[in-house]
């Protein structure tokens, strides 16, 4: 009955926002200084209001968990989300299970955006009232994806995906040849820009957390909207319109949203690959591929998945930080492969 | 009961024209079938018709142009089974019949309660209960094709239109598709237009014939009118025997040229 498919999402969804709950919880307890672990969630209480209990936490050992843990994991939270409701929206609307949230040029657009600051005179920025990195990753970013758009649908006239996604292809070469160029001329910003290109999440502040808060609550309420219509382009171009569906409006409303979303989350954290292709996918596996059920749950698994993966990137080679592009792909594809084996079987 | 006109229809791909000039009036319960062979513009018709790919002239539903319709009111209007449908492995048929309610479900809204009884009403009447919670990729081509006719009658639109709905079956399952369809269009008074390859089922169920050839119309009408050994001859270029039964039934039987 159509009844037991919404009553097993919505188990899937309450075990879902344990997990969020849980990683959560566990992000702001672990980490290489501040209070012992067990007196995080008593501190968290006692500042609540009319709550007093003594948590033996030190002043300054509250402010390592509110200023720096907290922000990192929320920051987490919100990128790993986004990245992965983006990269399921993706797969939805092209209609490609290889497909992530980089593909029509918003990491090459960025990365180009982030070169571009390094190399003109990134010290020379420190002062600014606004830090122009993130800004230019953003504008980099979407102006790739604009690009992509314009020619994709220019040269490729009527519905086909494809043009669009060559077109992606396209610009994306390009505009890392553009990067490479630029970081030949300036040898010497070549560290700085590597280290931005395999993300990270150590220096998240709460502005950084505030600024990219809008465009994830914005985007990713779009991208849920559209679950029950990616749905139905899961029949094709073709039968989708046959059936009512205005599939040029959705494609472009989804890829809007979606690059909106992942040009916000690459500006502050930088290029954190495999979460938005993986996520959507171990969801798949786990419970079933309509979107209603894959869009939500990648919400929160990329969510928990993200504050988790940052985790050993915090102790493991303190003080210094392994990037968190390097965890994500270090800790989730064994995890993915062993997800996909178990299912294989279960088969 | 709803009529549809199609008025002087053209379609062309690149510099090829598919389909030129086609106009026809098929009447409000009426069964009209578009044979001939393969490229002649069968396809391309039904595929204006339904608005999936760019055309001139005019598709009227009750004297009414459909493309001044919005795009929810005309799949409302005319369903659409294509002939070669796409089918997303890990869909349970009942999810993918559901499909079919999407004309009525609002854009950002999901399928009400009675959307979903409707389905079930329509799974149990076609007998497919069997199938519902069965994904698509562990069914037969008979199964996946009664889901897709499943699917286009949830739409309720009062226009059916099928490309090529048996070629994929054998015999028994060819004519349980088209009683099926013959069925609903006696219960429901579809108007339905379909492209047939077997010259003999085509004549059996449709109450008139359009022969089109290199896009165009060559010859319309009854069966008898249009399944005619020299007809059939010069535009498919075979060699065939006509056999008309007692009760009227026409079979096309195909003779060896030497």
């Amino acid at each position: 009955m159509v009844t037991t498919i919404g009553r097993s999402s919505r188990w899937w969804f309450a075990i879902g926002i344990a997990a969020l709950c849980v990683a959560l919880l566990a992000g702001v307890m672990i980490g290489p200084a501040g209070p012992t672990w067990w007196r995080v969630p008593l501190v968290f209480l006692d500042k609540l209001p009319f709550i007093t209990i003594d948590s033996g936490v030190s002043t300054s050992e509250w402010l390592i968990v509110w200023q720096l843990r907290t922000p990192r994991v929320l920051l987490a939270a919100l990128v790993g989300a986004m990245l992965s409701v983006s990269g399921a929206s993706y797969q939805g609307v092209f209609r490609n299970p290889l497909v992530d949230p980089y593909l029509l040029g918003v990491a090459a657009g960025a990365g180009l955006g982030a070169t571009f600051v390094f190399t003109v005179n990134r010290a020379g920025t420190s002062g600014w009232l606004v830090d122009p990195l993130p800004l230019a990753a953003f504008i980099g970013g979407l102006l790739a994806v604009f690009v992509t758009y314009v020619v994709g649908t220019a040269f490729g006239g009527d519905r086909s995906s494809t043009t669009l996604v060559l077109a992606g292809v396209a610009v994306t070469s390009l505009t890392t040849a553009l990067q490479t160029f630029m970081l030949q001329r300036n040898t010497d910003v070549v560290r700085q820009v590597y280290s931005w290109i395999l993300g990270r999440l150590s220096t998240a502040t709460w502005d950084d957390v505030r600024l990219v808060v809008p465009y994830v609550v914005i985007s990713t309420t779009a991208l849920l909207l559209h679950r029950r219509l990616l749905d139905v382009l899961r029949v094709g171009d073709d039968e989708a319109s046959a059936l009512g569906t205005n599939v040029r409006r959705v494609r472009l409303v989804v890829v809007v949203a979606a690059t909106l979303g992942t040009a916000a989350a690459v500006a502050v954290s930088g290029l954190i690959g495999f979460v938005g292709i993986v996520v959507p996918h171990a969801v798949r596996l786990l419970c079933g591929t309509s979107y209603r059920v894959v869009l939500p749950m990648s919400l929160f698994v990329g969510a928990a998945f993200l504050i988790l993966a940052d985790i050993p990137g915090r102790i493991l080679d303190n003080p210094a930080e392994t990037p968190i592009g390097v965890v994500t792909a270090f800790l989730g594809a064994p995890f993915f492969l062993l997800l996909l084996r178990t299912r294989q079987v279960a088969r | 009961m709803t009529s549809l006109a199609l008025e002087n229809v053209s379609v062309s791909y690149a510099r090829r024209q598919a389909l030129v000039g086609f106009s026809d009036l098929v009447k409000p319960g009426e069964w009209l079938c578009l044979i001939g062979p393969n490229g002649a513009g069968k396809s391309s018709l039904l595929r204006a018709i339904v608005g999936t790919t760019s055309h001139t002239g005019r598709v009227l539903i009750d004297g009414v142009a459909l493309s001044s319709r919005p795009q929810r009111r005309r799949a409302q209007l005319v369903a659409y089974v294509p002939q070669t449908p796409v089918l997303p492995p890990d869909m349970t048929g009942r999810e993918y019949v559901l499909l079919g309610r999407n004309p009525f479900v609002s854009h950002f809204g999901s399928e009400a309660h009675h959307d979903k009884s409707f389905v079930n009403d329509i799974l149990a009447r076609l007998d497919l209960e069997s199938l519902a919670d069965r994904k698509l990729a562990n069914l037969s081509g008979g199964e996946r094709q009664r889901l897709v006719v499943a699917r286009a009658i949830a739409q309720e639109a009062p226009v059916l239109l099928l490309d090529e709905p048996t070629s994929a079956l054998d015999i028994g399952h060819q004519q349980k598709a088209l009683e099926l369809v013959d069925k609903l269009r006696r219960e429901h008074g579809l108007t339905v237009v379909s492209a047939m390859h077997d010259l003999t089922l085509a004549g059996t169920y449709a109450d008139r014939l359009s022969l089109i050839h290199e896009g165009h119309v060559v010859a319309s009408g009854t069966p008898t009118e249009v399944l005619r050994a020299e007809t059939l001859a010069e535009f498919y270029g075979v060699s065939v025997n006509v056999h008309t039964e007692p009760d009227g039934a026409i079979a096309i039987i195909p003779r060896r040229s030497s």
